[in-house]
């Protein structure tokens, strides 16, 4: 379920902007948890849920990175970001609210589902918002509990 | 429902192989909207979609969705034939829209991968 060598963690850089490479990092995570034998059923959703928060980095901030931590008792992945801030958490989290210019949209993103999908894919997530400096989400994944439900 | 099937039902050409041989189908994903691809897909499934560009392959790589069906006449992005090839998933396409691609895969037995629409 982890490395015998104790806790893991490592980080990636985000560039906003950069479509060509949006996923990479999500990618790379998923394939790393799949290296350190989490449960498959908490690979895919740590996967879905940074794939959500990288791509808001992607199509709001100028630059972010993606932190992971493993440990017996959890995943951790917290993704900060230089952007804009969110202005109206409780107006962030409705399913189908977004401020994705037109041209982000027309490339399938954008319908305002990032957060509510981060919220259900995650067992638990924390956000932290200063408007005009950037945010931090930090999305929780138990793996002890999981585990015991099998 | 093996790969090979639905490309014979929907006239599809396969653009990226993927090992498309031992791809098993088990359910549909279509939709033009990456996140509720990410909410609603599952492993196994099959995404129809009218997206042409490499966002869609990545959803599909993260979602354990292994073959991903480019409808009507779309012409992938260079971006998202290189990154199908690398993440080994299959890309088709067919002329069909995806309103009769649906349908027809529908008909042949395959089912969505969303049982209802969560209220």
């Amino acid at each position: 379920m982890m490395p015998e060598s104790g806790p893991v963690e490592g980080s990636f850089h985000l560039m906003g902007g950069d479509f060509t490479n949006a996923g990479s990092a999500s990618s790379e995570l998923k394939a790393k948890l799949v290296k350190f034998g989490v449960a498959q059923n908490i690979v895919r959703r740590a996967a879905i849920a940074a794939f959500e928060a990288e791509m808001n980095v992607i199509i709001h901030a100028v630059a972010g990175t993606l932190h992971y931590l493993i440990t017996t008792e959890a995943l951790t992945i917290t993704v900060t970001d230089m952007g804009p801030g969110i202005k109206d958490i409780k107006l962030a989290m409705q399913e189908g609210y977004s401020t994705a210019p037109d041209w982000v949209r027309e490339m399938g993103w954008g319908a305002g589902m990032g957060l509510p999908n981060i919220s259900k894919h995650s067992d638990a997530f924390k956000l932290d918002t200063v408007v005009g400096e950037g945010t931090t989400l930090e999305m929780f994944f138990y793996i002890k509990e999981r585990n015991a439900d099998g | 429902m093996h790969l090979s099937k639905i490309i014979e039902l929907v006239n599809g050409n396969v653009v990226i192989n993927g090992g498309v041989e031992a791809v098993e189908i088990t359910s549909v994903c279509s939709a033009d909207l990456l996140s509720n691809v990410l909410r609603y897909g599952k492993k196994g499934a099959l995404l129809v979609t009218c997206l042409n560009q490499p966002q869609v392959i990545r959803s599909a790589e993260i979602s354990d969705i292994p073959a991903v069906l480019l409808a009507l006449g779309g012409i992938p992005e260079k971006d998202m034939l290189a990154l199908a090839r690398d993440k080994n998933i299959v890309l088709i396409t067919t002329c069909l829209p995806m309103y009769t691609t649906c349908g027809i895969l529908y008909t042949a037995g395959l089912r969505s991968c969303v049982d209802d629409c969560e209220e």
